[in-house]
């Protein structure tokens, strides 16, 4: 833990009680997407999760990261999905049957994420989750600097990635047109 | 010193929300007035002078009417519905630079409530989550036909986002700040270095595919399909009543006030306007960005009149043809434009 001043001390330790906070928000919000019984109270559970989550990027400073996932998750995804599911109008009568290859698939599945976060806690060392090494790492400028010459190429193939998705959904969408 | 500086946003933004509530509410009997006037009738006379008490009597009258919430809906997210149509609606005025900075004795004060360098963004986040009063509140009312307004008014908003989203880029091309503030000042007054500094004139097609967009998202005629009577009875709000119902009207008109505000700060200047040194040389520090405000909401004025105007003059789009504008017209508009800037803007400096 790096050595901090009086008064940077005291802020740090109210900007932790408020990450614990926000934290904790974050963890009840994802239980209850899992634990409500209607798929769009899941939904609606899954932005409150995200806004918290933009919470966190505004108390490390990342403005940009911060007000990116509010647009990105909770504006556009999400309603997405609110779409989707209003459309279905999904109730327990059309909820899918498990098979029991199903069921077992989930308990290794959840058995693996076990084994994954308790191996990363082993080696994790404690860390000021409200302080960054760098605080304008997030702003739009050195964010845009950053990606546009050391993750130029990461950046550039991430793209060509959403726009095959995209091209792929335009062929899925027009090729049932044309069978029909 | 920090107490005071709390105090002063505090001040500034009661005002701000005061004033977006009055103009909402003088917005509805303008409305009417303005529809008078297209068609040839007199319009709201009785409640006062030229029936200027009107919006209030109609408050009057929505918070008296009996309040219902339908047995099968779901009670909670009813109310929630029209609560985040009006939170949506207000949280927009806070990164609007509303004037210059005024002198009152010996303070300073900044008539933006914060400047975060991301503004653009910010107002572009309020925008989409705009849209989530409508279809909480048109799925909890447990009605076929707030159902559907529901899914139309989240098919027409991402749709229009797309456009809006990139008809803002090629302005951000343009300026290279995403801060409203820093925006706002590189158009100050009318005429710089031989052109005219308001980006209306360096993004006409930027701005004719935003103001299209902003129709959309506000869900005004042409646009306003999510509440279209014709086919869907009232469409969201079918089942609502009293002041909830009223909370959606108002969300409406707080909208138009906000993105008339937005147009005209991120292309017609915002307070600025020709002249404006001399103006403050003459009057100071305290009266001059006055008359900055009250140029800015002249321009306000004129863009919630051109709403009205248009709402009066154009009939409804179809489904389809909304669909096609937005996704056939307007989005491949807006990049020829982002490439068009980025030509002009590499070989002409």
């Amino acid at each position: 833990m790096p050595i901090l001043k009086k008064g940077q001390r005291y802020f740090c330790n109210y900007k932790m009680s408020l990450f614990y906070f926000i934290a904790f928000l974050s963890i009840l919000f994802a239980l209850l997407v899992i634990f409500s019984k209607n798929p769009v109270h899941s939904v609606l559970y899954l932005i409150l999760t995200f806004f918290t989550f933009t919470i966190h990027y505004v108390l490390l400073n990342a403005q940009f990261l911060a007000i990116v996932n509010f647009i990105v998750y909770m504006g556009a995804i999400m309603v997405l999905f609110l779409f989707v599911l209003m459309l279905l109008n999904l109730n327990n009568d059309s909820e899918p049957v498990k098979t029991n290859l199903v069921k077992f698939a989930a308990i290794i599945g959840g058995c693996c994420l076990l084994l994954t976060v308790a191996a990363s806690l082993k080696v994790a060392s404690p860390s000021i989750p409200v302080v960054l090494a760098n605080p304008n790492l997030g702003l739009v400028k050195g964010l845009g600097k950053v990606l546009f010459t050391q993750f130029l190429l990461p950046f550039e193939i991430s793209s060509l990635l959403l726009f095959t998705a995209m091209v792929g959904a335009v062929l899925l969408a027009t090729k049932d047109k044309t069978n029909a | 010193m920090e107490l005071a500086f709390v105090g002063q946003k505090f001040i500034l933004v009661g005002i701000i929300f005061l004033i977006s509530l009055v103009v909402a509410m003088y917005s509805t009997y303008a409305e009417r007035k303005v529809a008078a006037f297209f068609q040839d009738r007199v319009g709201p006379n009785r409640a006062g002078p030229f029936g200027i008490l009107q919006p209030l009597a109609d408050g009057a009258k929505m918070f008296m009417k009996e309040e219902i919430i339908p047995t099968r809906a779901n009670p909670f997210l009813f109310i929630v519905g029209p609560s985040l149509a009006i939170l949506t609606a207000c949280i927009g005025t806070a990164v609007i630079p509303w004037g210059q900075k005024m002198t009152i004795g010996s303070t300073v004060v900044d008539l933006q409530v914060t400047d975060i360098n991301v503004g653009v963004l910010y107002l572009f986040g309020v925008v989409s989550l705009g849209v989530y009063g409508v279809m909480i509140g048109g799925w909890a009312s447990n009605n076929k036909y707030s159902l559907l307004g529901a899914i139309r008014a989240a098919s027409q908003n991402i749709s229009y986002e797309v456009a809006m989203g990139l008809s803002i880029i090629a302005l951000l091309m343009i300026t290279g700040t995403l801060s409203l503030r820093e925006i706002t000042e590189q158009q100050h007054g009318f005429w710089k270095d031989g052109y005219f500094s308001w980006n209306f004139f360096k993004q006409p097609l930027g701005f004719l595919l935003f103001i299209v967009c902003a129709f959309a998202e506000t869900n005004r005629t042409p646009f306003d399909l999510p509440e279209c009577e014709t086919e869907l009875v009232g469409g969201y709000h079918t089942e609502y009543s009293s002041m909830k119902l009223g909370f959606y009207l108002f969300a409406e008109y707080i909208n138009m006030f906000v993105s008339s505000a937005v147009m005209s700060t991120l292309y017609f200047g915002g307070y600025n306007y020709p002249g404006m040194d001399y103006v403050n040389e003459q009057l100071g520090n305290t009266w001059g960005p006055l008359v900055g405000v009250a140029v800015l909401f002249g321009k306000i004025i004129f863009f919630i009149f051109f709403f009205m105007w248009v709402r009066w003059t154009i009939p409804r789009f179809r489904y389809d043809q909304l669909m096609d504008l937005g996704w056939k017209i307007l989005i491949p508009l807006a990049i020829a434009n982002i490439v068009l800037t980025g030509l002009v803007s590499t070989f002409l400096r």
